[in-house]
């Protein structure tokens, strides 16, 4: 045995990944429904999503409040009452507001299940959004927000999101405390009418499913008046910022600075965004990749430097994302812009890109290990527009894209001009 | 039922095989017997640095990461007072790449300069990362520093100091993979997508031939019981005082943690909690509180904790928080509030067990612990826990004797 020889292995590259299929049907009233049935945990989780976010709301704050509230209060339970309702079974039911969407969802042990989806119909027929519990929300949420403040790395996440897209455009939109102030329950529950009420919603249910799924759904969500309507999400034009270069001082006693440097980039339908997809993983997209070597593994500036596409559906962004020590922000900064050059100006080894390749297939395997993480997938197909075609295309576009192609992805956007360039101190 | 075959190398290496044929994956899961307690106190925060240089390259292999990337794999790790556990995870048919690799860093590191000298800069970077850089960053640094006057629980895993961190040096590196990095003091999981059989002889071939090495015998001074409440109060940068109330209680191998931690999520578990309901719902004194323990091998700690509300005193808040807990003591709970933990603590471990990852993991700590097998006996501990204990812990546990309290103060206001 030489210990120097490392074992042979089976090129990830050769696996043939697939991504198990749904089954499809739709409730009385029109409402979709998505399942896949697997694992071995007597667990399930549902997930409805309504066309409820940010993009459809009047005034700053009240999709995620309106989300939020409703398990604040029905004409029935209080909110102490409607959580206990959940945590007596052990189980979880949490909300949480994007910009398109805003989702209620339930995780539960399968047994359990019946007792839990009458308090969800409930919540979604029947909350009342009373003014006592929007009073705590806007106090403790005041709280959150001047602690957040004191944090380099959230200021600069919302300034970033603001050049990008626009203070006025929901994904670059952010709270101020006069924002907090001004929310009341009449907002809450117009919004809650048109949106829940009368909304959209997709459901997407996943893990061990009990046989009568189907009638349990429809008796508890089949009546809901949501899918009445057609609710179409409104374009938003993007306002990006003139001035490229931002330094902000936060905190006079930082030892370190949040750098952002990000540049606007296409959504899922544009053809190149699945082939940036593994130029932006050689770039910083794991632990291997190129600024992860040099700023961390080299040069020790950072704990950690990754480099991310936004996970939006009508415009995105490419961004990279670090901490690094006071004194070397610069520095930091002029070593992400080599490491750009390189890449606009040298072929990637086909050593180091069968590294990459290798590590986002494995990387594709794992991910799809377990019933959530099938559904999460067909649930950004699906309310991104796309088709299985979307996944297979992109597993193509891993095993095969060329050296060449990836430097002329490179030479089309990798260019420091093209980014905004915060640091906050 | 989690099934496993385990068995022990002639180096005393533990190792331990849970099949799972329903992934395509294998996980590599590596615990050494090691954590921040282990460490000299006067060259804390070893333990967790050591983590990084594992990453630095062995004796016969340049670097760890790429190879196991090639593979189709990834992998990180973690460090706490008690251990450090390494895992990865890659298709399984790739699984003697992660096998090769671990046996390489146990046989030895590379002991590279270059590396100690760039690890301890990314450190240091979080350190400020996490404990400088950010509001109550630094409330466990001085929390530990009150509680424990012994044990050295009494410093964080990161380290009591940038400035041990910044000393280390490559004699201190060899010293601490010798006395700690041997086989007998590591236990070696393998989960997933395996054949038990052929597993058994790829880790005889790897793992087989590597030196025992001592056994490090653990004596670590013991933390004598708190006679007499301990009080600290900081002024800080903060925007709000934060209140930190902590409670000696049990090791983890002790038949009263089963109740201790029962009453951390009766205390503090979610939105039908009795804190967040009394004292951020009902009386709104505080904008949050948290109960929560951290699991610890040896004695560890219970810990309840608050952001006041605006303009509310923190004796004030304290006050609130102590008729609570004197009401659980006094009044005790009713059966229906009890099974409600416990379903709560059998969906999570049922969540919990869903990726083989996790599982692995489990496996690993529970062994170390002194038996994986515990890891199916588990919930049956939680069930057997009753309304009396509930109340008879809450008594021994909430006196003001055994109680370090904190104010963590904003001097904005």
């Amino acid at each position: 045995m030489n210990r120097k020889i490392a074992p042979p292995i089976k090129d990830a590259i050769e696996y043939k990944l697939a991504l198990k299929p749904y089954e499809y049907f739709t409730l009385d009233n029109g409402m979709p429904v998505y399942t896949i049935h697997a694992g071995a945990q007597e667990v399930i989780q549902i997930e409805m999503v309504f066309y409820a976010g940010n993009h459809f709301e009047k005034q700053k704050g009240i999709a995620a409040l309106t989300n939020f509230m409703l398990k604040n209060g029905t004409s029935k339970r209080n909110a102490f009452q409607l959580n206990e309702a959940f945590d007596y079974y052990g189980a979880y039911c949490n909300r949480s507001c994007y910009n398109e969407t805003a989702v209620l969802s339930l995780h539960t042990l399968t047994k359990h299940l019946h007792h839990l989806l009458p308090v969800m119909e409930e919540m979604l027929t029947d909350s009342i959004f009373p003014q006592s519990e929007l009073e705590i929300y806007q106090q403790n949420a005041q709280q959150r927000l001047t602690l957040n403040l004191q944090k380099a790395e959230f200021v600069a996440g919302r300034l970033i999101d603001s050049y990008l897209y626009g203070e006025q455009h929901p994904y670059g939109v952010y709270t101020n405390p006069e924002d907090i102030d001004a929310l009341t329950t009449e907002a809450c529950k117009t919004f809650y009418k048109d949106y829940y009420l009368n909304g959209k919603c997709v459901l997407f249910v996943s893990g061990n499913l009990p046989a009568d799924l189907r009638i349990q759904l429809n008796n508890h969500f089949g009546k809901l008046g949501s899918n009445n309507q057609k609710i179409i999400v409104p374009i938003i034009e993007t306002l990006p910022a003139i001035e490229k270069k931002y330094r902000i001082e936060n905190d006079l006693n930082a030892v370190q600075g949040a750098i952002r440097i990000a540049s606007p980039f296409p959504n899922r339908h544009h053809p190149d965004f699945k082939k940036v997809a593994v130029l932006n993983n050689l770039f910083g997209g794991f632990f291997g990749s190129r600024l992860m070597s040099n700023i961390r593994e080299d040069k020790g500036y950072t704990y950690g430097i990754y480099s991310y596409i936004h996970n939006h559906i009508q415009q995105s962004a490419w961004v990279i994302s670090t901490e690094a020590g006071k004194e070397v922000c610069e520095a930091t900064i002029e070593e992400i812009y080599k490491e750009m050059k390189t890449l606009r100006e040298k072929k990637v080894e086909e050593d180091e890109l069968l590294l990459v390749r290798n590590y986002m297939i494995g990387g594709l395997l794992g991910d799809l290990d377990g019933p959530f993480q099938i559904m999460a997938r067909w649930k950004n197909i699906v309310l991104n527009n796309l088709d299985e075609a979307y996944f297979y295309d992109s597993i193509n576009e891993i095993k095969t894209i060329s050296a060449e192609a990836l430097m002329e992805l490179a030479n089309k956007y990798l260019h420091p001009e093209n980014f905004y360039e915060l640091v906050v101190y | 039922m989690i099934q496993f075959k385990s068995f022990t190398l002639q180096n005393g290496l533990r190792v331990l095989i849970h099949e799972d044929k329903s992934t395509p994956m294998a996980v590599v899961n590596v615990l050494y017997d090691v954590g921040a307690r282990d460490e000299d106190p006067a060259k804390t925060g070893f333990a967790h640095l050591f983590e990084h240089l594992m990453f630095g390259g062995s004796k016969n292999i340049p670097v760890y990461d790429e190879p196991l990337q090639v593979a189709g794999g990834e992998n990180n790790a973690f460090t706490t007072n008690d251990l450090t556990n390494y895992y990865c995870q890659l298709p399984a048919e790739n699984i003697e790449t992660a096998l090769w690799l671990e046996s390489d860093r146990m046989l030895s590191l590379a002991f590279s300069k270059k590396s100690l000298e760039v690890q301890r800069k990314v450190v240091c970077e979080e350190f400020k990362e996490h404990y400088i850089n950010k509001p109550y960053g630094d409330v466990w640094h001085k929390l530990r520093a009150l509680i424990y006057t012994t044990h050295p629980y009494k410093w964080m895993t990161i380290g009591a100091s940038l400035q041990h961190i910044e000393e280390a040096t490559i004699e201190d590196v060899k010293g601490f993979f010798n006395k700690h990095y041997t086989p007998s003091n590591a236990i070696l999981v393998i989960a997933g997508n395996v054949e038990t059989e052929k597993t058994i002889q790829l880790v005889e071939k790897w793992f087989g031939t590597i030196p025992s090495g001592e056994k490090y015998n653990r004596q670590l001074p013991q933390e004598p019981p708190q006679l007499a409440p301990r009080h600290l109060e900081i002024k800080s940068n903060v925007p709000v005082d934060a209140l930190y109330k902590c409670w000696h209680i049990y090791a983890r191998t002790d038949n009263r943690y089963y109740a201790a931690d029962l009453i951390t999520d009766i205390l503090g578990g979610g939105g039908s909690s009795r804190l967040f309901q009394a004292l951020v719902k009902e009386k709104q004194l505080f904008s949050s509180i948290d109960c929560y323990h951290f699991g610890s091998t040896d004695a560890g700690l219970l810990t309840i904790e608050g952001k006041l509300a605006k303009g509310v005193n923190i004796k004030e808040g304290e006050k609130a928080l102590n008729i609570e807990l004197n009401k659980l003591q006094q009044e005790g709970i009713s059966a229906a509030e009890l099974e409600k933990v416990k379903n709560k603590t059998e969906s999570a471990m049922a969540f919990e067990d869903m990726s083989v990852m996790n599982r692995a993991a489990s496996i690993a700590m529970y062994e170390l612990l002194g038996d994986a097998n515990l890891m199916n006996t588990e919930l049956s501990r939680y069930h057997a826990v009753t309304v009396e204990e509930i109340i008879e812990q809450s008594r021994i546990i909430f006196t003001e004797n055994n109680c370090s309290t904190m104010y963590y103060l904003s001097n904005n206001q």
